[in-house]
């Protein structure tokens, strides 16, 4: 219980340094690059040396240093009883994971890929989602549940499905997506040190990207909040929302329909739960138009629940039906062409922008 | 009933690193020593466990010594095979109450088995020599045994036609996986490719015995599997590469290999997951038998799968439902001591995986898994035992991999004096050693072989390159068995060719 009111103390105290902290860093970038791997990788040393009570569970996370090497480094630094390298029981140690934040420990668990963790998504949801619910607030479960999330190059059915609709639909998850480094520095930073359960989606084909990020990105306090999204690009003709991945997309299509005289305002989501629905429909309410785009299948996903959202609180302000982009509704094929045509490509974004603002007419799809 | 000559072939652990295993081992060993059996041996294990095995397919010429005493017991014990039956009392195993009176005799059997048992016991005598030092846990001396030593010529394990059979399919799976590699790094293949260099023992060992109908289930690693159960080369190939000619037409992959008709059962990329999957598989067989009636059904499943896999729950789950409703199946184990850099002595509390067996009333065995001859001795038991209706077995086969995880893995965490070990012991070179030994073929023969399957292998290839990608419309058929709810419209057309297609799938 004490441990409880002393994290909420601690949360609260940290958001409070927060604006201070960017007061005083208000200088402009000096436009350092990192990898998003190398954001992670800080953002986790960073908060393992600032807090004894977090700790890394997975598989490889360790000696291999980590399965994309996101952990690289870390055992050499905290050694083995801080970097756990667990047997391929994901059930298992998800289980461990959560019953040591049950008792006060911070664990961050990784999974190798987000599909392993349906092996332990009993744990996840029942265990971890539900119990700050189940006992009254008595137990708080501040784990952190990381992986990469979505399709990669060429893995079949098995490792390529995204599971942000999943566990965003679940109360009492909070579930962060990251884009750029500055996200996943800031997202990862904040989903340790919040007291409750957060599923961190990152995306394999991101970890190599390089993005530039300001010395205030750099600092170790730096956090970024959870709930907030974040306009990318200022528009005014269509509002796109987009994350992980697909915000890459997106900001390309807004390059692109520029030229043809659309301004696109793109969102990047950066928290699934909880959504930002206020940045969104503000959007709407200015544009008029949506266009959602996510990589996941299409049914019940985050963009149907975006959809829902802004036709409920700003119906009005639509002047087009909302376009939802998303996977194709098959299992992800192995065949390069097939997955090709199973994710979404900047080509579907722009023709769906273009139908939005009724600059084309619907066409025939083309082989 | 059910074979009293059991035998454990007792390998022993990898030499690497021993003095972990030493203190770790011993105490269990020792432990579960079934008391019928008061052969314990302390010391002979410490010293067991500190050698390095040597070539496993040489034929001895010493005769074996039998001593109930460990203080008067040389290393080399006759190994005699064990299903740890002591382990179990549900099961009435004869040898339990025989072998208290006397250890030496075996009571006959009248099954067809009996047949096999002799060269099972020339196993045990011939690979004697091997198992010198390696001795073993259980031990049952048979007068059976000794009888046959008298015999001057040994008899050989296989015929020429088989061991011919066996040599061409690892040599087809070792092509084969050399090939996907070259493949991979020119660009053709792409995702995650697990190559099976190393192990192909354990696939030709086992698959080799199983009939058309019986049914095979595999983890990522299952391009030789797909290859021994009679999956053409083509077809693999062209999976691998993504045409629409492959197995599973390009919508499966590397990980995913399906086949209706050799009864491959995939492919999972989940450790883990395939094991139900099989023991539903081997469900099927007991209940076409018992409950429809189709007497002659007698199909047995091979779940294969590895050591990381046995830490979890999904293993220990199956493998007490197929010892509870005695299901024809064999769960083999490819203990390569790796899961991708995670050391089997590092993940597992106990890391002799055949003990596990025993603990859910199945017997559990350790064959070196580097030889295929010794691979097929235990295979056939097991198989056999499965498909008589006596019930699960747990085979661990003590295996390498040659090459990393996956074509991605840059392995840099195996110790390469291990790698020099087990490259030593490559079982295509084992056997060509003993054919050639025991003069049962030729290196001309062999030699054409090689090159009989280079070409194979080339033909698939360039049959995979000129074959088509899928077409667009491949893309959503197969979601669902019921065509018309999901690819095909209502008017008979695929809906991909609809106009509103790329509208979100909204249509779709």
């Amino acid at each position: 219980m004490l441990a409880i009111a002393r994290q909420r103390m601690l949360g609260q105290s940290f958001k409070k340094i927060l604006p201070a902290v960017s007061v005083l860093r208000s200088y402009s970038s000096a436009a350092k690059q990192i990898t998003v791997r190398e954001a992670l990788n800080s953002a986790l040393d960073e908060e393992m040396s600032a807090d004894p009570k977090v700790f890394l569970m997975g598989e490889e996370v360790g000696e291999y240093q980590g399965a994309y090497k996101i952990t690289k480094g870390l055992l050499e630094k905290y050694g083995p009883e801080r970097v756990l390298d667990t047997p391929i029981t994901e059930a298992g140690f998800t289980g461990i994971g959560v019953g040591a934040a049950y008792y006060g420990l911070k664990p961050v668990v990784e999974f190798m890929t987000f599909n392993f963790s349906m092996q332990a998504i009993d744990h996840i949801i029942n265990s971890a989602a539900k119990s700050n619910y189940m006992s009254a607030g008595q137990i708080s479960v501040p784990i952190v549940f990381r992986g990469p999330n979505g399709a990669a190059a060429g893995v079949g059915a098995q490792h390529s499905q995204c599971y942000a609709a999943w566990y965003a639909s679940c109360p009492g998850l909070k579930v962060l997506s990251p884009y750029n480094s500055e996200d996943a520095r800031g997202l990862l930073k904040a989903a340790i040190r919040d007291p409750d359960p957060v599923v961190f989606l990152e995306n394999e084909l991101l970890y190599g990207e390089s993005f530039p990020v300001s010395d205030e990105v750099l600092d170790s306090s730096f956090c970024l909040p959870i709930g907030k999204a974040k306009i990318e690009r200022e528009g005014k003709d269509v509002t796109i929302t987009a994350f992980s991945k697909m915000v890459g997309y997106a900001l390309k299509v807004s390059e692109m329909l520029e030229r043809d005289g659309i301004y696109a305002e793109v969102i990047n989501l950066r928290s699934i739960r909880p959504l930002d629905r206020s940045t969104i429909n503000t959007s709407v309410r200015k544009t008029n138009r949506l266009i959602t785009v996510e990589e996941g299948f299409p049914q019940h996903g985050v963009g149907a629940e975006i959809c829902a959202s802004v036709v409920e609180e700003s119906f009005s302000y639509l002047d087009a039906p909302v376009e939802r982009i998303a996977g194709a509704d098959v299992p992800m094929p192995y065949a390069a062409n097939l997955e090709r045509m199973a994710v979404p490509q900047v080509e579907d974004i722009v023709r769906a922008a273009k139908r939005a603002c009724y600059r084309s007419v619907p066409l025939a799809a083309t082989a | 009933m059910c074979l009293q000559l059991t035998y454990v072939v007792k390998s022993g652990l990898v030499g690497f690193p021993l003095h972990q295993l030493n203190t770790k081992i011993l105490p269990t060993l020792s432990a579960t020593i079934p008391t019928p059996f008061p052969l314990v041996f302390s010391a002979p294990i410490v010293s067991f466990l500190s050698f390095i095995f040597s070539s496993p397919l040489s034929l001895p010429s010493s005769p074996p010594i039998f001593s109930p005493f460990p203080s008067s017991l040389p290393i080399r014990k006759k190994m005699a095979t064990a299903f740890s039956p002591s382990k179990f009392a549900a099961q009435p195993f004869p040898l339990n109450t025989t072998s208290q009176n006397n250890p030496l005799t075996i009571p006959t059997i009248a099954s067809p088995f009996l047949g096999s048992t002799r060269k099972l016991i020339r196993l045990c005598s011939s690979s004697n020599l091997n198992l010198r030092r390696r001795s073993g846990t259980v031990v049952a001396v048979s007068d059976v045994v000794k009888e046959n030593k008298s015999k001057s010529t040994p008899n050989l394990l296989i015929t020429k036609e088989e061991g011919l059979e066996l040599y061409e399919d690892m040599v087809l799976g070792r092509a084969f996986e050399d090939m996907c590699a070259q493949m991979y790094y020119r660009g053709k293949m792409f995702g995650f490719v697990h190559l099976y260099n190393g192990q192909e023992a354990v696939s030709t060992g086992f698959i080799k015995l199983l009939k058309q109908q019986d049914s095979v289930v595999s983890t990522y690693r299952d391009h030789v599997h797909a290859l021994s159960k009679g999956v053409s080369a083509r077809a693999v190939m062209s999976e691998l590469f993504g045409k629409t000619t492959g197995c599973c037409r390009g919508q499966g992959g590397s990980m995913h290999m399906f086949s209706r008709e050799h009864n491959v059962l995939g492919g999972f990329a989940f450790i883990g997951e395939g094991i139900p999957v099989a023991t539903g598989a081997a469900f099927t067989s007991k209940y076409k038998r018992e409950v429809l009636k189709e007497l002659d059904c007698d199909h047995v499943t091979l779940a294969f799968f590895g050591d990381g896999t046995c830490n979890n729950g999904q293993f220990f789950e199956c493998l007490n439902m197929a010892a509870l409703w005695k299901l024809p199946i064999v769960f083999v184990v490819e203990n390569n001591l790796w899961a991708i850099g995670m050391s089997h002595l590092r993940a597992t509390s106990d890391p002799q995986i055949y003990k596990k067996g025993p603990a859910f009333g199945m017997p559990g065995v350790h064959v070196d898994g580097m030889d295929v001859l010794k691979v097929r001795e235990v295979a056939k038991e097991a198989i056999g035992r499965a498909r008589r209706g006596e019930g699960p077995t747990l085979v661990e086969c003590e295996t390498y991999r040659f090459r990393g995880h996956s074509l991605a893995d840059p392995d840099e965490l195996r110790d390469p004096a291990e790698k020099a070990h087990y490259a030593a012991r490559d079982p295509i070179t084992a056997l060509k050693k003993y054919l050639i030994e025991n003069n049962l073929t030729s290196e001309a023969d062999l030699k054409a072989i090689d090159k009989k399957i280079d070409e194979v292998v080339e033909e698939a290839v360039e049959f995979a390159d000129e074959s088509p990608v899928p077409p667009r419309s491949q893309l959503l058929e197969n979601v669902f068995a019921d065509p018309k709810g999901f690819g095909i419209g209502p008017d008979g057309r695929y809906r991909c060719e609809d106009p509103k297609f790329t509208e979100g799938t909204a249509q779709v």
